[in-house]
């Protein structure tokens, strides 16, 4: 089991109560749509899960490791094992692409060898071949996610958790991007993707765990979502 | 911690220095600016030290002798006076010398003639004390010695003098300090400017698993920098202004002993260049903490 969720409750400081007695396992190589409206808890879910914040009440644990009892100078590790796509890329403007893949791994300490060889292989696999030197604002929005996915899978991590990956593409775009993301589910890499898109949730007929006021209210395999 | 992560810092701090030009100039002329201040009140301190030294080393006792005293006496006197670790030094000064010194004050005039031939002055010893704030109990404990009249040594303005010294010596700390801290709050703002606006580097660096030191070092070099090339900049101009005062106002103000030995002035130098470069760490460690906790 890769992620297990037990009783998590997550209220904040303003009174806010995002998450409410959440329970839930994800296996290894899962592919899991996370929906629900804005404010559902999705965000909150993913912090969670990133140890950007901690629950007011539960347990999670990432890898058989207990998030909560994580001492600070663990934390590193743990996101290590944990690829992030964002609705907003958050790619760095002033670093090229070959930069910004090389960077994730630049900070984990990999040795030149390695960062050549796997950022290469990466925006191959993302098929951004070519345009390695290029700056974000050079980019399409398409080809800025391909970017952000290449970051997040260069470490090759256990879990990537993508949030509203498609939230800022046209139609074509998103079904291009998720045909990666489907790719990157079948060589192992179990993945987490909150969504509000429907159409692409009906068509990848994966697991949906459906989010509301911060509780569960729906957890299934393969739905087609009307 | 590996020479290919030490390479990484290095080249990190270079090009995001190169990339981030205008907020780079920024912080080194803030600190430039802070060093130069600091510098002048720095300089201010150590010279009003100077003077303030000068003046107190001035002060004397004047220990009028009595007249029947014999040359071997006044000898013993002397170096009774010379073994006293609080007497720093002993001149003797004979009624003859300070007759002639109290004509040269007053011109031309004979006073000897005026006095029909009769000296009416004392022999005396000036005595410098090795403290000089301990003035007052040396020409006490002088004019009790055996062949010891008066004791003179202005205790009134001696006093005055002390006092002023006392506070221009709080009031230059007080500056320096509150100057100090002023830099240290600039700096720390203008680095916190720097910082902000690379704040989503640092939260993907933190999410992408980078440790904090990892995240640290890269900046504390570029802090480094900024504050090394911000501080000589400062020096340039401080040392400029310093030596024209020198060459220019000096001659005009010979009662002011201004520092001139290089050695010390050297020395300030490389003390603020590390008071610029803890300037720039101290600025970019407050600044940083805060975008560190994600």
């Amino acid at each position: 089991m890769l992620v297990q969720m037990y009783n998590v409750s997550k209220s904040y400081d303003n009174g806010v109560r995002a998450l409410n007695d959440v329970t839930l396992k994800i296996e290894r190589g899962e592919f899991v749509f996370l929906m629900g409206h804005s404010g559902a808890g999705k965000s909150t879910f993913i912090k969670l899960l990133m140890r950007e914040e901690l629950p007011t009440r539960g347990q999670i644990f990432v890898a058989s490791r207990s998030v909560l009892r994580m001492k600070k100078a663990e934390i590193p590790q743990l996101r290590r094992n944990i690829g992030v796509i964002f609705q907003d890329f958050k790619l760095l403007e002033n670093k090229t692409v070959w930069e910004n893949v090389a960077f994730a791994m630049q900070v984990v300490g990999a040795t030149s060898q390695q960062i050549k060889a796997r950022v290469e292989e990466t925006i191959n696999m993302v098929g951004l071949s070519g345009r390695e030197s290029s700056f974000p604002s050079q980019l399409s929005g398409g080809e800025q996610q391909r970017v952000g996915i290449a970051r997040a899978i260069v470490n090759r991590p256990l879990i990537v958790i993508a949030d509203e990956p498609t939230g800022n593409l046209d139609a074509d775009t998103a079904w291009e991007i998720m045909e990666l993301m489907s790719e990157i589910n079948r060589k192992g890499t179990t993945i987490i993707m909150a969504t509000h898109a429907h159409e692409i949730v009906r068509r990848m007929h994966k697991r949906v765990i459906c989010l509301d006021k911060g509780c569960v209210v729906s957890d299934q395999q393969g739905v087609s979502i009307a | 911690m590996r020479w290919q992560t030490i390479k990484y810092f290095f080249r990190e701090a270079k090009t995001s220095l190169r990339r981030n030009s205008v907020l780079s100039i920024a912080t080194a002329t803030t600190i430039s600016i802070c060093v130069f201040i600091l510098g002048i009140a720095v300089l201010l301190y150590m010279n009003s030290g100077q003077v303030i030294q000068k003046l107190e080393s001035d002060v004397e006792i004047v220990a009028f002798l009595e007249d029947d005293l014999t040359t071997y006496q006044t000898e013993e006197l002397q170096q009774t006076l010379k073994k006293n670790p609080a007497v720093l030094s002993v001149t003797f000064v004979s009624k003859d010398e300070a007759l002639a010194r109290l004509e040269n004050k007053m011109g031309e005039y004979d006073l000897l003639e005026s006095m029909e031939g009769s000296n009416p002055l004392n022999d005396s010893l000036e005595i410098k004390a090795t403290n000089p704030r301990e003035v007052g109990e040396l020409a006490a404990a002088v004019e009790k010695m055996k062949g010891v009249g008066k004791v003179r040594y202005g205790q009134d303005l001696v006093q005055k003098l002390f006092s002023a010294t006392h506070w221009v010596r709080i009031l230059s700390v007080v500056i320096v300090v509150f100057l100090g801290m002023a830099a240290v709050f600039l700096v720390a703002t203008t680095t916190r400017l720097t910082i902000f606006s690379r704040r989503k580097e640092i939260y993907i660096m933190k999410l992408v698993g980078a440790t904090n030191r990892f995240i640290r070092f890269p900046f504390f070099l570029e802090g480094m920098a900024l504050s090394v090339s911000g501080t000589l900049f400062a020096l340039v101009f401080l040392g400029l202004g310093y030596f024209y005062m020198i060459e220019n106002v000096q001659p005009a103000l010979a009662f002011l002993p201004m520092i001139t030995d290089i050695n010390v002035l050297i020395k300030m130098g490389l003390g603020l260049t590390l008071a610029g470069m803890a300037l720039g760490v101290i600025g970019t460690f407050i600044s940083l903490n805060k975008f560190l906790d994600v």
